[in-house]
């Protein structure tokens, strides 16, 4: 079974050891250790760690179009912010009549606005399998329907990057509008609970971590056994000589299409699981900087490396958290550096660099004989 | 004593007036008269008794003297004090503590003085009213047809049955058209309610197509109040007209604004299509070399603070120099080590951008900072009642347009464009002949750049400058140059000025963003349609 296949991917091994070790450590730490002792990991950090695995799968999601297809999607904090949004729509159902209004029928935001009926687009998101549908669905038809479109007329490089990134920014300024019925500039927030559990209890929050770790590892394996499939080895085909698979009678435009869906859905899940840990989901999710941001994650850890991209969205959102607190002048001049330096001096990434390290220390032993 | 010599006094003055005026009759050519004169004339506006101050007014007007008017009108909105001791009429203008206070004889400044040292020159309605109708016909007996026509607008914002007599005596004298015009609408709107009905449908007919709010407005007032079922009809009509003109006018506004924004859109994408469009290079600093040049324009205005006007000519070639260097040491630092790898080319050039935001944060603090407007960019050139362009939007079309030729002389007549142009086509023929590709590569990035500096100073004028001025900017600029066809300057001017004008078409119905929304979804699904943009490159260039 390529699923469990391990010894190939030594750093996709190493990578889910860590995974699973770290989220055992977690949970002992927050939920069995008491608060006062020194070992007992607080909350805070617990959500911290749990937004960072949000975000790695978000770097999967853009390494397999990006790494693995060539794709350079700039628009793909649009997908992670409208599963956001679908896992809001439903938490904010949740709240029932326990909002500031107290109305039983219509969010806050919308009493506010003087609306006496929900929006049509609003139904079914009291039930959470139909929110978790949308969460998927939403990202994955606006993939397709763009990707469709985009592949189709051939738009490639960086035309495609262009324009996702016009699609984001066009998102944006929609979502910004009170009248689209997502809350306009402030978003939703005030989230209450989820499935009835309190969003604010411990254990809660350690259940969603939970759920972002299995998230990560599920679609890390998915993505693996994707991109090892024949249909996976057409994509890479794709990303190197698009013409010459056309020409080989490949269709090209499937290929492209399908991955990009599903990066799209992936994209859309870790919103979804980001939203209740942090709380508020508004409409700054969709700025084009943030889907640029997320392409450096990528380049860092090492494009087509899916452990790579795993690797920089965490090394970077680490560093974002520290340099903001620590001295928030440096950060952008630190991320506008290492755009720099990761581009100029580690075109395939940390994890290229490494590989490139021992491969060629490999030769060398080779050729000592 | 004291009280003998007072009316004496004011009899010898009004003979001394009397005899003075004989001698300098009231003509405005005459303008050199000595102050003695006006300054006693002024003075008299000083007395307490309004009847008396009635008759001051009286004979100021009558004086003919040019600086009259000014006084009258620091007398109505009163801004006109005499000083206490020595009765000097002064004009006073409120300060924190007290007035700043001039002369009216000889502009002398007298500095700042306290509430107590100077009496305001009190008026009553009465006095209210003389003062309007004299400064009317004053302003109409003007020699400058500027004043005479202000004047006459003056008077049919508010048509009283005075202005009436004021209009028809000035209507026969009036020897410039335009101005007559502005009296004869006067005269038509009161001609109608004088009760003749000829003369009433005279004025209507007149009136249609008028652009003066006051003709439109007396116009429903007498669709709503007559009896008279023609007079109805025609001013009916004739409203419609106005309506019509105004539409119109309206139309040609939203036009003008479109092509104002197509402009800034124009300016803000010529830099990116040198850089995007003929080098193939992602930059996505573009936006912060735009807003080096905005900053360029702050620093030039903080060292020449008493120079505005000239400060933003000064600061073109400056900010031409800044980015434009900025450009060329960012092309030979990073790009020149991406060439052919575009997508990397973005980010890093991403990088940059957040580094220039964020170094113009540390500097210039991360508030917005004023830049001002000089005084010949200020002010608004008025077409007709209804419409005005304003001069700062009209400079700015001038401007974009004239970096566009710029730009198309040095790519099609210089030796530099003639070498750019091989580069792009084949860069190793170019090579081969001869071609220094590296140095073309750097000065033409530098070019890019400098017109992006150069919008930079256009943009300052428009909007606020600040550390996030280049990322509003850097979206739209590459709508444009892709929509208009990749390394095609003509299609980068058509491409911004149509979406500056639909933009601005959509707003009335769709509101700003909206519009804004609309138009990328149409670029998105435009590019679909045709990836190549509007005027797609031919030849073997355009394969890749």
């Amino acid at each position: 079974m390529q699923w469990f296949d391990l010894k190939s991917d030594r750093g996709g091994t190493i990578f889910l050891g860590l995974l699973t070790l770290v989220t055992l450590v977690v949970i002992v730490a927050n939920q069995l250790i008491p608060a006062g002792s020194s070992l007992h990991l607080s909350t805070f950090t617990v959500t911290l760690l749990g937004k960072y695995l949000c975000y790695a799968l978000l770097a999967i999601a853009l390494d397999l179009v990006w790494g693995y297809c060539g794709i350079l999607s700039l628009g793909h904090g649009a997908f992670f912010a409208l599963g956001g949004y679908g896992m809001g729509m439903y938490l904010m159902r949740q709240i029932g009549d326990r909002g500031v209004y107290g109305n039983p029928l219509l969010p806050d935001f919308m009493v506010f606005l003087n609306w006496d009926k929900l929006p049509w687009f609003w139904h079914g998101f009291d039930h959470f399998w139909f929110a978790m549908l949308m969460v998927m669905l939403v990202p994955g038809g606006l993939a397709f329907t763009f990707g469709w479109l985009a592949f189709r007329s051939r738009v490639t490089g960086v035309y495609l990057s262009i324009m996702t990134q016009a699609l984001t920014y066009a998102l944006m300024l929609a979502f910004f509008r009170n009248e689209m019925g997502f809350g306009g500039n402030n978003g939703l927030t005030d989230f209450k609970d989820i499935l009835g559990f309190s969003l604010q209890a411990d254990s809660t929050r350690v259940v969603i971590f939970l759920a972002s770790a299995l998230a990560l590892a599920g679609g890390y394996l998915l993505s693996r056994w994707v991109v090892r499939s024949k249909a996976g080895r057409v994509v890479v085909a794709v990303r190197d000589a698009e013409d010459r698979a056309r020409f080989v009678g490949y269709k090209v435009e499937s290929f492209k299409l399908a991955i990009f869906v599903l990066s799209a859905v992936l994209a859309g899940i870790a919103g979804a699981l980001y939203v209740p840990q942090v709380g508020i989901i508004n409409p700054g999710e969709f700025s084009p900087l943030n889907s640029i941001e997320l392409a450096i994650w990528v380049a860092l850890g090492g494009r087509g490396y899916l452990y790579g991209a795993v690797m920089g969205a965490v090394l970077v959102n680490y560093a974002k958290t520290y340099l903001t607190g620590a001295m928030p002048d440096a950060w952008l001049f630190a991320l506008g550096g290492l755009f720099v330096v990761a581009t100029l001096f580690l075109p395939k990434g940390v994890v290229g660099w490494f590989e490139g390290l021992s491969t060629r220390r490999k030769t060398e032993e080779v050729a000592r004989g | 004593m004291t009280r003998l010599s007072f009316p004496a006094c004011t009899v010898l003055a009004l003979i001394t007036c009397v005899l003075l005026a004989l001698l300098w009759p009231p003509s405005p050519a005459n303008a050199n008269q000595p102050d003695d004169r006006f300054e006693t004339v002024v003075s008299g506006l000083s007395v307490k008794n309004f009847k008396k101050k009635s008759i001051a007014v009286e004979r100021l007007v009558s004086s003919g003297d040019p600086r009259t008017v000014p006084v009258l009108q620091a007398m109505l909105k009163g801004q006109l004090f005499y000083i206490k001791s020595g009765k000097r009429m002064v004009y006073g203008s409120a300060t924190d503590d007290g007035y700043r206070v001039t002369t009216v004889v000889g502009g002398e400044v007298l500095g700042e003085m306290g509430k107590r040292a100077i009496k305001k020159v009190s008026v009553n309605n009465r006095i209210r009213k003389q003062l309007r109708s004299a400064i009317a016909r004053l302003s109409l007996a003007d020699p400058d047809p500027e004043v005479r026509l202000d004047a006459a607008r003056e008077l049919l914002r508010n048509l009283t049955p005075e202005a009436a007599e004021l209009v028809r005596s000035a209507v026969v004298d009036e020897p410039r058209d335009k101005v007559r015009a502005v009296l004869e609408t006067g005269l038509a709107i009161l001609n109608l309610d004088s009760g003749d009905q000829a003369e009433q449908l005279a004025a209507i007919a007149s009136l249609d197509g008028s652009l003066v709010p006051e003709a439109r407005n007396r116009l429903s007032l007498l669709v709503e109040e007559t009896d008279d079922e023609t007079l109805r009809s025609a001013a009916l009509a004739s409203l419609k007209g106005i309506e019509s003109t105004l539409r119109w006018n309206r139309t040609a506004e939203t036009v003008f604004f479109g092509i104002s924004l197509g402009s800034v859109l124009l300016l803000a994408a010529i830099g990116l299509s040198i850089t995007f469009g003929v080098m193939g290079v992602i930059n996505m600093a573009h936006g912060e070399l735009i807003m080096l040049g905005a900053y360029t324009t702050y620093v030039v205005q903080l060292l020449m603070p008493n120079h505005i006007g000239l400060s933003v000519l000064v600061a073109i070639p400056a900010a031409f120099c800044v980015s434009g260097l900025f450009g060329i040491v960012i092309e030979r630092g990073i790009i020149r080590f991406l060439y052919g790898r575009p997508l990397e080319t973005l980010l890093a050039t991403f990088g940059i951008s957040l580094i220039l935001q964020q170094l113009v944060r540390t500097i210039f603090s991360p508030l917005n900072r004023a830049v001002s407007t000089p005084p010949w960019m200020s002010g608004s050139l008025e077409i007709n009642g209804a419409l005005s362009l304003t001069y700062n939007r009209l400079y700015i079309i001038v401007f974009s347009l004239m970096a566009f030729l710029f730009l198309l002389v040095i790519l099609k007549r210089t030796a530099l464009g003639l070498q750019v142009r091989a580069v792009t086509q084949n860069r190793q023929m170019a090579r081969a002949m001869g071609v220094r590709t590296g140095r073309v590569d750097a000065l033409t990035f530098g070019l890019g750049s400098g017109i992006a500096g150069v919008a930079g100073v256009a943009l300052s004028q428009l909007t606020n400058v600040g550390p996030n001025l280049g990322q509003t900017y850097i979206i739209d600029s590459f709508m444009v140059v892709v929509f208009g066809g990749v390394g095609n300057l003509w299609g980068t001017l058509v491409a911004a000025m149509s979406l500056g004008v639909a933009n601005k078409l959509a707003e009335p119905w769709a509101g700003a963003v909206l519009a804004k929304i609309l138009i990328l979804v149409f670029i998105i699904l435009f590019i679909q349609r045709r990836p190549r943009g509007l005027f797609p490159q031919k030849g073997r260039s355009a394969e890749h």
